[in-house]
């Protein structure tokens, strides 16, 4: 090595990157997409390995879990899937315009599970004093008190984050802790054989309209249309966005940072409650320390996904969703542990996110530069650093690494 | 660049139309016997990672294999939670053609209710659970096991353990330690049986309860243990999930009476022997009712005479001379119905020999007290429903600590 001589040759690395230009749309699509078909390829390979699953097993296991085997069974699944898709979304939608600012809030899990506790703990007390299981005082209060909760849960890391500049992603998920910590102390004393599992409680039903899950999944497109209102075309989702670029212009154009900290958590808190709202008012009818399951850190993945935008988030959403179904059935079909449909979801995050880093930047070969000729290896080696506007490709990194079971705890 | 990554996905949408076409074709094959048609579906909380759910998947497996159903004729569905997701599984289960769902965890039961309700042609049985026998629904079905027959075995042996030590050295004061997960009824019931058990060798014995307010901590189970061994218990025995305890009393060198399944591999030293409930005799006979069109109990205890209750092989070095002959007496007068484990005239409380006691068998919210269950000179466990409802304090036993969750 030290011997070699001192040319232009011998300085040129074998491999050397640098940053992309703004790449087309369709491109970068296409990319995305080729990606998840070779996460999808992988994972059938692993299948094929792992448990003796054939490549046409493979896809046709993911179909059946999506999609159902019969008729009743299509009707139950693709409803489920539809309505699972909707509560990820949900909670994805509510820690976006955090993310937009540039405040990590990891904390969606928690903040989803004391909006349960505080709509569970509405229904406890006070369901007897409504004769209607689906009394609309009773909803409403479900709903406010659910709102204030999640609101309460995220206003404080923002209000520490805003005064003291504390870190509001170990804040954040420190509150998930507290939260289910919360949530298993309020079980012991509404529980008192000692089992903790309150069962389901027998009011605050939101009503049924056309099909169980139909006006869920309603009153969550109705809020993806306003948040992405809220977040392109309103003066708040522009100042987000300032704030998210560069604080000191903030301050520079008037805009008050710290207001607009705690007001935009204040609003996922609230997203978040109404999510916890819809869990306990239409689905389970009772909270435990599961009842979120590790979506509000799912939920991270979808946002980033979708590059923080509301519609495309329908679509990473309804991806991974896709996904755990589809690999559960696998693993059900084939009888091998649950922590298979893990692996498949974290190995088709990983190829999608990994994509991302051939969108960005350009990979150069020593051997293709030759070919190339000198003039367009001078052009590449001066590429630019640091395009304005464009968030880093570590902060992507740090979201993929985030642990996609919250608490577990029995 | 963007040719390679075309032809790539026209490759895989060729794949896809491939499998597409097979499944066509599978889904419209396949006529069969009755026989042929049964489905069983098992909903699990956690996979087999969890002692407590591969309990459950093993004897799904055994009576699968003594029904010689096929894997496709047993849907296991894993990592259900107690919330709506359970009612979503039962439902796709019947859709999947399933004649008897079975559930395996308490939370688990409001949504077996409530899917019960609506399909009233499928067989929903639970184990563990106590709302069948006031719900009275025709296809809604309770189980359990009276595991306290198997704890107090497993006390005779630790009490035959207890007395070749006091007999090896006259110092030893007999006092006993135990490691319970939650003061409730089930591990209540559970420690008083097997203190009974060492008891009837040993009558002078002491117990202390340690409880950790977990079914699964092993740092939590183990401190416990040790804080018992400290305390002067010099046999150890536990209702949690973990290690914990067995493996701290090998450390100590300590004999551990185990529960859930044998840990001799782990612990050569110091296992005596463990009880266990063996759910394949229910799974097969939920099985055969329903292939034959005929009722399911709705409250169904397994006993040690139905093979539900288990002691496993005893360990090699830690057990006294003769153990198994005479768990084999004992186990036989148990079966016959000549020895009551609740036997009033074995135990008091608060120095008085039980006469009646009400116990709060039909859950209600108040959890009011409504069943006499003392009749006949026992304590009639298991019997009004199959959930465990003994939750006295008696003498001899103290409770270091209470843990409600």
């Amino acid at each position: 090595m030290k011997q070699r001589k001192h040319n232009e040759q011998a300085h040129e690395p074998l491999v050397h990157i640098t940053k992309n230009a703004a790449m087309p749309f369709w491109k970068s699509s296409l990319i995305r997409v080729a990606a998840v078909v070779l996460a999808f390829l992988f994972c059938s390979l692993l299948a094929a390995v792992l448990i003796n699953a054939k490549p046409v097993e493979f896809l046709q296991e993911f179909l059946k879990g999506n999609f159902g085997t019969n008729p009743m069974s299509a009707n139950l699944r693709i409803w489920n899937l539809v309505k699972d898709t909707a509560i990820l979304l949900c909670i994805a939608l509510a820690v976006t315009p955090a993310f937009r600012m540039r405040f990590w809030n990891i904390g969606a899990e928690g903040q989803v599970l004391v909006s349960a506790l505080a709509s569970a703990a509405v229904v406890f007390y006070f369901g007897k004093y409504f004769d209607n299981v689906s009394s609309g005082w009773l909803l409403l209060l479900m709903l406010i008190a659910s709102i204030a909760a999640g609101m309460i849960w995220a206003i404080i890391p923002a209000i520490f984050k805003a005064l003291w500049n504390t870190n509001e992603t170990l804040f954040t998920l420190m509150m998930n802790y507290v939260a289910t910590f919360f949530v298993a102390y309020c079980l012991v004393k509404w529980t008192p054989d000692g089992s903790s599992v309150l069962g389901e409680l027998k009011a605050g039903y939101l009503p049924r309209v056309g099909h169980d899950y139909l006006l869920l999944v309603l009153i969550i497109l109705i809020t993806t249309v306003f948040m992405f209102v809220y977040l392109y075309y309103s003066k708040h989702g522009y100042e987000i966005s300032v704030v998210g670029e560069s604080q000191r212009t903030a301050c520079y154009i008037g805009i008050n940072v710290k207001k607009v900290i705690v007001r935009t958590m204040a609003l996922s808190g609230a997203l978040c409650g109404l999510t916890g709202f819809l869990l306990v008012s239409a689905l389970d009818h009772s909270v435990t320390t599961t009842s979120v399951g590790g979506r509000g850190f799912t939920a991270i993945i979808v946002s980033w996904l979708a590059k923080f935008n509301p519609f495309l988030m329908i679509i990473s959403a309804f991806l991974l969703v896709f996904l755990s179904k589809g690999a559960s059935q696998l693993a059900t079909t084939f009888r091998v542990s649950f922590a298979f449909p893990d692996i498949v979801t974290g190995i088709v995050i990983f190829f999608v996110i990994g994509c991302e880093f051939f969108i960005r930047y350009k990979v150069h070969f020593r051997f293709a530069r030759k070919r190339a000729g000198a003039r367009e290896a001078a052009g590449a080696a001066a590429g630019t650093q640091g395009a304005p506007g464009e968030l880093p490709a570590e902060a992507e990194g740090k979201a993929a690494v985030i642990p996609d079971k919250g608490g577990k705890l029995k | 660049m963007f040719r390679k990554i075309l032809s790539l996905c026209l490759a895989v949408m060729m794949v896809a139309g491939l499998a597409l076409a097979a499944s066509g074709c599978t889904s419209g094959a396949g006529t069969g016997t009755a026989d042929k048609d049964f489905k069983l579906g098992v909903i699990l909380l956690h996979d087999e990672s969890s002692t407590y759910d591969k309990n459950f998947i093993v004897a799904v497996e055994e009576a699968q294999k003594a029904l010689g159903l096929s894997n496709s004729q047993v849907i296991l569905k894993k990592g259900i939670p107690e919330g709506n997701e359970c009612y979503e599984a039962a439902k796709d289960l019947v859709a999947e053609g399933c004649k008897v769902i079975f559930a395996d965890s308490f939370g688990h039961e409001d949504y077996m209710i409530k899917a019960a309700k609506e399909f009233k042609d499928v067989q929903f049985c639970h184990a563990t659970g106590t709302k069948a026998h006031t719900e009275k629904l025709d296809n809604y079905h309770n189980a359990f096991a009276s595991i306290y027959e198997g704890r107090y075995l497993a006390g005779i042996a630790a009490g035959l353990k207890l007395k070749a030590m006091m007999e090896a050295d006259s110092t030893i004061v007999p006092k006993i330690g135990y490691v319970g997960a939650f003061t409730y009824a089930e591990v209540i019931s559970g420690y008083s049986s097997f203190y009974l058990g060492v008891k009837e060798i040993v009558p002078e014995v002491t117990m202390d309860v340690q409880f950790t307010g977990s079914w699964y901590d092993e740092t939590l189970e183990r401190n416990a243990a040790n804080a018992l061994i400290n305390g002067g218990c010099v046999l150890i025995s536990q209702h949690a999930d973990s290690m914990g305890a067995p493996s701290a009393c090998e450390d100590k060198g300590v004999p551990n009476v185990s529960y859930n399944g044998s840990t001799a591999s782990t612990c050569p030293n110091t296992f005596i022997v463990s009880s266990r409930i063996d759910w394949a005799p229910y799974v097969k006979y939920i099985c055969e009712q329903t292939m034959n069109g005929k009722k399911i109990d709705t409250d169904w205890t397994g006993t040690i005479g139905t093979g539900s209750v288990k002691l496993t092989e005893l360990g090699s070095k830690a057990p006294a001379e003769g153990t198994q002959a005479i768990i084999d007496q004992y186990k036989a007068e148990l079966v016959a119905g000549t020895r009551h484990v609740f036997d009033t005239s074995k135990f008091t409380v608060g120095g008085q020999n039980l006469t009646s006691y009400m116990a709060d068998v039909d859950t209600d919210a108040a959890y009011t007290p409504d069943t006499e269950v003392v009749k006949d000179g026992y304590f009639h466990e298991s019997e009004f429903r199959s959930a465990p409802y003994f939750d006295l304090k008696i003498d001899g036993i103290t409770r270091l600590n209470e843990n409600f969750g």
